[in-house]
């Protein structure tokens, strides 16, 4: 594999992450943070409708009118994630999904990441190096949102992945960590450390 | 009565960002100054107002399981709820392009201030959200539809007007260097958003 390609999956996950970096797709990722179990479903769906909507959309780039690539690029992420919905519903009562999710699915149409990432790289490059910048983005978005979720969950319900941790010794869990805004706070936290170790990336 | 409770619920303790994060990608980035953030907020809650009751519509009588019984009995059976998705940002996008051309037309200084935000908010999550929360809610009339679509849309208004309003002020204060501008800032969200879960106990 060459180095551009390399740099094209690695970036993503840390140097140039969506969220931290780019401050791309906080919106629908934050509530689904409470339990790691949300958080890996949502990375997943995430990952899927960015891989394969950038690959879609880079095949098509030369034909797409540049005054309806909006439409056109809404458009086919909805389809994608209107099959990822689908398919999370077939599964609901298996893994016991939570119902509350499908709203969240619905909002990865309007995940900045998705649109965001087609706009700047799907347009202008090839089929085959669009999909793993999809795909690094997605895991990316990802690998913060199972940190988050990690800690929400040990603090906020002292289980991980619904596994007893810490009640077993006797733990009181703090619920003002299963509250939303404790996720911004933790999402802060990680800012703090990342533009600690990159000084490059510290607003003057 | 009822419909006061719903709009004071939909404003603070429904509030779209500090209860459900959504539209957090445009809240962080426009909320430098308060005036260009009570021009999106405008914009925002402008959009909201118009979507969600035809949003509302069309789910009642084109898109919920049975809703087709009013062209004919046989379509009693069909269910179209999977394309919702698709249909209400089809929606959204649609009428997004016609602010965008009715501001640009009437006051082009705000139309540059706005800048790329205008087009963004056809993906703001705040958007969509309401009308996919507006799906689960199951509100009896529009009435209800267009009274929450204007709550939430004040409620959206009142936080980024806020978070701009504490954010110049935090311009001369000492933060640390990592966690300048983004850092920051989450956690000042965070921060507000623990203030308005008192209204949390509030019962209309």
């Amino acid at each position: 594999m060459d180095a551009k390609l390399k740099e094209t999956i690695l970036n993503p996950i840390f140097k140039g992450n969506p969220i931290t970096v780019l401050v791309l797709g906080i919106c629908s990722s934050l509530a689904v943070t409470v339990t790691m179990k949300g958080a890996l479903v949502m990375a997943l769906s995430v990952i899927v409708v960015t891989g394969i909507s950038s690959l879609i959309l880079s095949l098509l780039r030369k034909t797409i009118p540049g005054r309806v690539r909006i439409i056109v690029q809404l458009v086919v992420v909805a389809m994608m994630v209107i099959l990822v919905d689908q398919l999370l519903k077939s599964f609901e009562a298996t893994y016991a999904i939570d119902k509350q999710l499908s709203v969240y699915i619905g909002l990865i149409i309007t995940n900045c990441i998705v649109m965001g990432r087609i706009e700047a790289f799907a347009l202008g490059n090839k089929p085959w190096p669009s999909f793993l910048d999809g795909v690094a983005n997605g895991a990316g978005y990802g690998l913060i949102l199972i940190i988050v979720s990690f800690f929400r969950e040990l603090l906020g319900s002292g289980t991980l992945f619904g596994f007893d941790i810490l009640n077993r010794f006797g733990y009181v869990p703090n619920n003002l960590v299963i509250l939303p805004p404790f996720a911004l706070i933790l999402l802060g936290c990680i800012v703090w450390v990342q533009r600690s170790i990159q000084k490059d990336l510290q607003e003057k | 009565m009822e419909y006061l409770s719903l709009f004071v619920k939909s404003i603070f303790v429904d509030n779209m960002i500090f209860a459900y994060f959504l539209g957090m990608c445009s809240f962080l980035a426009v909320s430098k100054n308060v005036k260009t953030a009570a021009g999106l907020g405008l914009a925002v809650i402008f959009v909201l107002l118009v979507t969600l009751p035809i949003n509302y519509l069309l789910n009642t009588y084109v898109l919920q399981p049975g809703a087709l019984k009013w062209i004919s009995p046989e379509l009693a059976g069909v269910d179209l709820s999977f394309l919702s998705f698709i249909v209400f940002i089809a929606v959204i996008a649609a009428i997004v392009q016609v602010v965008e051309m009715v501001v640009e037309k009437f006051s082009p200084e705000l139309y540059s201030s706005l800048g790329i935000f205008l087009p963004l908010i056809a993906v703001n999550c705040a958007i969509l959200g309401g009308s996919l929360f507006m799906q689960q809610k199951d509100f009896l009339n529009i009435g209800e539809a267009t009274v929450y679509s204007l709550g939430s849309g004040l409620g959206w208004f009142l936080a980024i007007v806020s978070l701009a309003a504490i954010r110049e002020k935090m311009a001369y204060s000492n933060v640390p260097a990592a966690l300048k501008g983004l850092g920051i800032t989450f956690i000042t969200v965070g921060l507000m958003g623990i203030a308005f879960m008192t209204f949390m106990g509030i019962a209309l």
